[in-house]
């Protein structure tokens, strides 16, 4: 995993932008960028959702998949023990096979962060290694609406038991009224928050909530937004909020981490969190990213599933490419 | 292992049912042809896949002659509501052998089976539904009080999408209630014979449809035949050329869809992404062999950097190969004598200064294969930037304002169609005004409805295909002239020189 | 010999594509013309016209936002089923209006190749009815038919079939929704359109069927404010006039009635009578 300097962060974004990251700099530059035609990038990912995933690439597919998921569960109530019983799904998803791989994280409440690194035991680790990391929501996750200290001290809480990346969510209300400078402000605060003691930082995931941005020019925005103020990943959705993670934004995400990338130098991940729950579908996602950002691409610390339910399915998948016949829901294990 | 090398996903062949040999389809049926057989063979592999029956200038008499009584005692005598159940039987038919229809076209053309699947075998039984809704509705159709049918139509069709033109022709003529001798591509002819039996399933009565197979040859007989009241032709330019002269002076209504050297003008200000799409699919979806192809990129001089250098980036993600696997974006060039027209503009190209770039792909050893090419550095007087290639090449000129834009896109003996790229909602449609051509496409590309009228201005042809106006073309009362006397023509008319 | 015994269709209301009981419960009998037992058929309330009001509009949105090509699949499915289903239909309506069997097959075959007829205007109403208009400025103008909403009908009293169907297709051409009340005499064929209906991709909601007594449910339906266009096409025998100024109050379109063998006989107008008209202004300049 690694946290962009938090050090370089407001001489990068200045140089970029031509200007302090206000209101009126931030609409000039994030208004400046070209626009987005929605019929033409729906129309893409439909093309790219008609790629034909089979045998040998279907295989590879469906186990990179598994290690590209945050499994996830952020339910009121959540306890210890749900927490324990996801944390053994992460470990060992399939029951009947132990070739199966591993996650790459679970993501729950910061509050049982406790509870998962306890679970995890030695398992606990960077998922490019081989290990599963603790991702914890934070900033009043869905909503948002809290004030920046509450915000502040949600993250410091999960970064002090032990969260490796905090999944923030972004002041939608902020954004849509044009406060750039102060989503800004919240996210590079935000960033500062997630460094540990020892000087390194947790990943900072910023969610953007595409549901309630709604348009794809908006998202697009936001996304440029979220990486100039330091995230290392941008991800789509809380998953509470309809409609949740889609091909095309997705894709749109995908074009803006490339087209930094080509810009600065830098990799940021990204991350579809809610509403993909078949194998069918995370297939595409694969195909979008290799198509779009690139193969290299497909790694833990560069592009992850935000999913519960979509594990059992590539699961069955797994084993009727294993079996040669269907299987059912009696052969998958709940978390 | 790369993941984006996929594995091989091949559709299967196993859903066709061919026959060995196909006979010529006249007047309900089967028949052998009395012309000297030929062998269609499929693109990607040169092999053979069926032998197919020439139809002789007898044969192309006896067609005519079946579509002259089914008219007479048939169809002209039949109600609108009962020729537009019959074409949505058609519509429904082809819904139902759509995979089959796919794969074969995919088999004898060369597209990929991506393009057959989801445009192609789409878009013709669409096509079949529209038209079947306009049989009992002519006099709404705003072209007269009461609209007739012309008669015996002959149409000739290309081997660029071979079963949607000949759904472009027979729909509309079948609802005005012409009965039609159709000839197929010489190297496509496999699915219209496919038709055929669909046509049998429909029960559609004998001789309303007949299929008469062949070369360069059948066509000319057809068209210039005397019993035919209507010409209607998809090709070249230059052989549109000679039919309109081979008609002239005669009774016979004529329309032609030629060919096209489209503009696809990108401004600084365009959705960039989408253009780029937009390009690609301008000028690489069926291998560029579209006369409505947007093989000019002419794009703002401000931003022709960074657009030329993320299309080459997307053009990498291509995938070049056996047009029967589902993941091929580009397929086979359709004949030697097409891939070696390509291969020569693209030499001339060379010739003429502008810069060469070509996909890295890998080629088949056997097949007629071009990789998706790029010349920059085009200027408006070159002859790649002028002559129609037909094929995935791509020729880039540049431009300063609107009005230079206009200027170049103009600045052609072609009118087919054009592309505008701006997120300005007055300047597109201001652009769209001064563009001479038939149809403009703003911030997309490529886009077809049986509901939209398509054909060219200038030598890109005459006639609408597509929506009411599809209708004009095929009834009487719908042209000027229709209702005056022909006027005799005044001396002999002299032999044209082909 | 014994002959089979049968097992009776239960005729019920068709309301957001589910077939409830009134929920007033009530029921009325229908009989042949002989005065033989037929069926009882459901007697619809005026909540039962509130609920089906409720479901037509919430299938609005849906159903106009199809595009036009795929109301016209719709459409001519519905035609498929009907085809397949003809047999039944005569025999219906030999049973409920005594006439002989090829009268009613006569109007069985149609009442398909009218629906047919409207199938086919989905794609080709818009190009008819709609147009740029050339107005003397630098903008783009152009006018387009979109449809009115929720239409309630009052269908033709004297035939069992032909008469129902001639009065929705029309609406739902241009993606309207249909609140119909069927005849009272003859409401058996009404019913088994319905189930028709609901196994040809008619989305539930775009057509709810009401059988019972038009006198009692057609006030309510004229008097809804979520009821945008009342075609009075069968009410010839009721308060008609009654009906319309209670619809003026909200301002509903309304079509009068029509009386004899050709009522609702297929036309244009019957597709226009239920479309506004929606003109859009773009400015257009190279600089």
């Amino acid at each position: 995993m690694s946290g962009t300097s938090i050090v370089t962060l407001p001489e990068r974004a200045v140089e970029l932008l031509g200007g302090q990251p206000d209101d009126t700099t931030l609409r000039r530059y994030l208004h400046g960028l070209p626009g987005v035609d929605a019929v033409g990038l729906e129309q893409r990912a439909a093309d790219l959702g008609t790629r034909s995933i089979k045998t040998t690439s279907k295989a590879w597919a469906l186990d990179k998949i598994i290690e590209l998921i945050d499994l996830t569960t952020l339910e009121g109530a959540d306890t210890p023990g749900k927490v324990r019983s996801l944390v053994a799904k992460a470990l060992n998803p399939d029951a009947s096979d132990p070739t199966c791989p591993r996650v790459a994280a679970v993501c729950v409440y910061g509050d049982m962060v406790p509870y998962a690194i306890e679970a995890l035991g030695a398992a606990h680790g960077d998922p490019d290694e081989g290990g599963v990391s603790v991702a914890a929501v934070a900033t009043a996750f869905p909503s948002g609406r809290a004030s920046l200290e509450i915000k502040l001290a949600d993250t410091a809480d999960a970064v002090a038991h032990g969260a490796d990346e905090i999944d923030m969510v972004i002041d939608r209300g902020a954004f849509l009224a044009g406060r750039y400078g102060l989503v800004f402000d919240q996210i590079a605060r935000v960033k500062q928050a997630c460094r540990r003691e020892d000087g390194t930082y947790a990943s900072l995931k910023v969610i953007l909530e595409t549901g309630e941005l709604t348009t794809y020019d908006n998202i697009k925005r936001a996304s440029w937004l979220a990486i100039l103020a330091g995230g290392d990943f941008i991800k789509t959705s809380t998953g509470k909020v309809q409609p949740a993670a889609t091909l095309p934004v997705t894709l749109l995400m995908l074009e803006v981490v490339r087209d930094w990338y080509r810009a600065t130098g830098e990799k940021v991940g990204v991350k579809p969190a809610g509403g993909i729950r078949t194998s069918k579908d995370a297939i595409k996602y694969l195909v979008t990213v290799a198509e779009i950002a690139g193969e290299e691409w497909l790694q833990p610390h560069l592009f992850r599933y935000g999913a519960s339910s979509l594990l059992n399915d590539v699961l069955l998948q797994r084993q009727k490419l294993k079996t040669g016949h269907y299987s059912g829901a009696d052969y998958v294990t709940i978390d | 292992m790369s993941f984006l090398e996929y594995a091989p996903a091949p559709e299967s062949r196993a859903i066709l049912n061919l026959r060995d040999e196909y006979g010529l389809f006249i007047d309900g049926d089967f028949r052998p042809g009395t012309g000297e057989s030929f062998v269609t063979i499929s693109p990607a592999d040169e092999t053979r896949i069926a032998t197919i029956a020439s139809a002789s200038e007898a044969d192309v008499d006896a067609a005519v002659a079946a579509a002259r009584r089914a008219y007479d005692k048939t169809w002209s005598k039949m109600s609108g509501r009962d020729r537009g159940k019959y074409l949505f039987r058609i519509a429904r038919l082809v819904q139902e052998r759509a995979r089959e229809l796919a794969v074969a076209e995919s088999l004898d053309n060369g597209k990929p089976i991506k393009e057959s699947r989801d445009v192609d075998v789409p878009l013709v039984a669409a096509w079949f539904f529209y038209y079947a809704g306009w049989a009992d509705k002519l006099d709404y159709a705003g072209l007269g009080a009461d609209p007739r049918p012309l008669g015996v139509a002959g149409q000739v069709i290309p081997w660029n999408f071979p079963l949607l033109m000949l759904a472009w022709k027979i729909a509309p003529a079948l609802a005005a209630g012409n009965t039609v001798v159709l000839k197929p591509a010489e190297t496509t002819p496999l699915t219209a014979l496919l038709f055929a039996e669909i046509l049998q399933q429909a029960d559609l009565p004998p001789g309303v449809v007949n299929i008469v197979t062949g070369a360069g040859a059948t066509g000319a007989t057809l068209v210039r035949h005397p019993d035919v009241d209507k010409v209607a032709f998809t090709g070249s330019t230059a052989v549109g050329r000679e039919i309109a002269k081979a008609v002239a002076g005669t009774d016979k209504k004529v329309t032609l869809e030629l060919g096209g050297k489209a503009a696809n003008i990108i401004f600084e200000d365009a959705p960039i992404e989408q253009a780029i799409d937009g390009i690609v699919t301008g000028i690489f979806f069926n291998q560029g062999q579209v006369c409505c192809a947007g093989s000019r990129l002419v794009v703002q001089e401000s931003i022709h950097d960074e657009v030329v250098d993320r299309l080459k980036a997307r053009l990498s993600t291509l995938r070049l190969g056996d047009p029967l696997d589902k993941n091929t974006d580009i397929g086979a060039i359709n004949s030697l004598e097409q891939l070696n027209r390509v291969r020569e503009l693209s030499r001339i190209g060379d010739e003429e200064g502008a810069e060469r770039w070509t996909a890295d792909c890998v080629i088949p050893d056997k097949g007629f294969w071009f990789a998706p090419t790029i010349f920059t550095n085009v200027q408006s007087s070159h002859r790649i930037a002028r002559d129609e290639i037909f094929g995935p090449v791509l020729s880039v000129l540049t431009f300063r304002t609107p009005d230079e834009a206009i200027a170049k896109a103009n600045n052609t003996p072609y009118g087919l169609s054009a592309g505008v790229w701006t997120e300005k909602g007055s300047r597109i449609l201001a652009v769209a005004d001064k563009l001479r051509a038939g149809v403009v496409w703003a911030n997309t590309f490529n886009r077809f409805d049986p509901s939209s009228p398509f054909g060219g201005y200038k030598e890109s042809g005459y006639g609408r295909e597509g929506g009411r106006h599809g209708l004009a073309a095929y009834l009487k009362g719908a042209s000027a002239g229709d209702a005056a006397r022909r006027v005799e023509a005044g001396r002999s008319k002299k032999e044209v020189s082909a | 010999m014994s002959k089979r015994l049968t097992v009776p269709k239960t005729y019920k209301l068709y309301i957001g594509g589910a077939f409830p009981r009134s929920e007033s419960g009530r029921t009325y009998e229908v009989a042949t013309p002989k005065g033989d037992f037929l069926a009882n058929a459901a007697l619809a309330s005026r909540k039962d016209a509130r609920d089906a009001v409720v479901s037509a509009r919430g299938a609005v949105k849906g159903w106009s936002g199809a595009t036009a090509y795929n109301r016209g699949q719709v459409l001519y499915r519905v035609a498929e089923i009907l085809e397949g289903r003809r047999a039944q239909f005569v025999d219906e309506i030999v049973q409920q209006t005594g006439v002989s069997a090829a009268v009613a097959a006569a109007e069985v075959d149609e009442s398909i190749d009218r629906w047919v007829w409207y199938a086919g205007w989905c794609d080709k109403f818009g190009q008819v009815a709609g147009n740029g208009n050339p107005v003397a400025g630098p903008y783009f103008n152009i006018s387009v038919p979109e449809p009115t909403g929720v239409v309630g009908v009052i269908a033709p009293q004297d035939t069992a079939l032909v008469g129902l169907v001639s009065a929705i297709a029309p609406a739902l051409v241009t993606g309207n929704s249909v609140v119909v009340i069927a005849s009272q005499r003859y409401p058996l064929s009404a019913i088994s359109l319905a189930e028709v209906l609901a196994t040809s991709d008619v989305p539930g909601g775009v057509v709810n069927v009401l059988t019972g007594s038009p006198a009692e449910i057609a006030p309510w339906l004229a008097s809804h404010p979520d009821v945008h266009a009342l075609d009075l096409v069968g009410a010839g025998d009721l308060d008609w006039v009654d009906l319309q100024i209670a619809a003026a109050e909200t301002l509903t379109r309304v079509l009068p009635p029509e009386n004899g063998t050709d009522a609702a006989a297929p036309s244009l107008a019957r597709i226009t009578a239920f479309t506004e008209t929606k003109t859009v202004w773009h400015p257009k300049s190279l600089v």
